[in-house]
């Protein structure tokens, strides 16, 4: 089936760019809740 | 509402991620993130850096949404024109539903970051930005009036203003002037490229000004436009509110675009025209912004 490996071979891209955008957003919501920490701010 | 689906065959694959990127309309984008960081460098406070990061991510992923969402709506017309008949949409990469789900998506993602990161003003304005690109310009304007472009340029206007509210929390005269400016731009900018892409829009139907009203018109129009969009341009220095290092480039970069325009608003086009002032015009309109607001942050920084 070339069909079903490419399918799986194009959702795997997919997740792994996903994997590393969430990550990305993982660093960046740290990054912000330190800077907001750091300036006092309740939120 | 003229909608139908373009899916040029069956879909066998689920959309590539680099379609979605496709989708966000990256070229337009760098001129948004460019007078969005603009924007923002220039107001008189600083921004924490990884707040100032995440402004600009939240106005390019807001952009990047308008623009999906525009080329959902948009994929009839857009498998028409040449230029655009290779987007994903009408190329049959991607199902119309995974367009509209990824840009309502990202819009609502990046205006709440915006709005628990930065601030609420700015995640106000980009949210305002957005629906106006999306529903004034996209659904309401663009298919029905020559005017399209000049009030949907508003929409490509608001980046200096959301910098510049990120960073301040407040509006003040010189975002509003640099919103001025490219509102006052958009048309001389695109009736350029319109000029020489004339055929393609008139065979999608869109009715650009110089599909509806003819060459000549047109080119009045841009010449008109061109005379506030210098005037707003110089405005800044003219009115203290930059040092001569802006006023300087300013007034030589408005006098080449001035030049450029009378010569595409005093011509017309002949047989088997290549419509080479046209094409230099549409150039140096975008390399004009960037240098202008460029010189802005130099001006601010280094002045």
């Amino acid at each position: 089936m070339q069909n079903e490996d490419e399918i799986r071979a194009r959702q795997r891209s997919r997740a792994r760019v996903m994997a590393l955008l969430l990550g990305a957003f993982v660093i960046l919501v740290f990054a912000i809740s330190i800077v907001k920490i750091k300036a006092g701010m309740p939120h | 509402m003229k909608m139908n689906t373009t899916t040029a065959q069956p879909l066998l694959l689920p959309a590539d991620w680099r379609d979605f990127l496709a989708l966000t309309k990256p070229r337009v984008m760098t001129l948004v993130v460019f007078t969005g960081l603009c924007g923002m460098l220039a107001a008189p406070v600083g921004i924490d850096p990884v707040l100032g990061f995440t402004a600009i991510l939240c106005i390019a992923l807001g952009a990047g949404a308008a623009g999906a969402l525009n080329q959902w709506y948009e994929s009839d017309i857009d498998a028409v024109m040449k230029r655009t008949a290779g987007r994903p949409l009408p190329a049959g990469r991607m199902d119309r539903q995974s367009a509209l789900h990824f840009g309502v998506g990202l819009a609502a993602f990046s205006v709440i970051l915006m709005g628990l990161a930065v601030n609420v003003l700015a995640a106000a304005i980009l949210t305002v930005s957005i629906l106006f690109y999306v529903l004034v310009y996209t659904v309401w304007l663009k298919r029905r009036t020559p005017q399209n472009i000049v009030i949907g340029g508003a929409a490509g206007a608001f980046p200096p203003l959301i910098g510049w509210a990120a960073a301040t929390g407040d509006v003040a005269t010189l975002p509003v002037l640099l919103f001025t400016l490219v509102f006052l731009w958009t048309p001389p900018h695109f009736w350029a490229l319109a000029l020489f892409m004339k055929s393609d829009y008139a065979a999608a139907g869109v009715p650009m000004l110089p599909v509806v009203a003819g060459e000549r018109a047109t080119r009045v129009q841009i010449g008109l436009y061109t005379i506030p969009m210098a005037a707003v341009a110089i405005a800044p220095w003219a009115l203290g509110l930059t040092g001569a290092i802006y006023g300087v480039v300013a007034v030589a970069t408005t006098l080449i675009f001035g030049a450029l325009a009378l010569q595409v608003s005093l011509r017309s086009t002949a047989m088997g025209d290549t419509m080479k002032p046209e094409k230099r015009l549409f150039a140096w309109s975008i390399l004009y912004l960037f240098i202008l607001f460029g010189a802005l942050v130099v001006d601010r920084w280094v002045g």
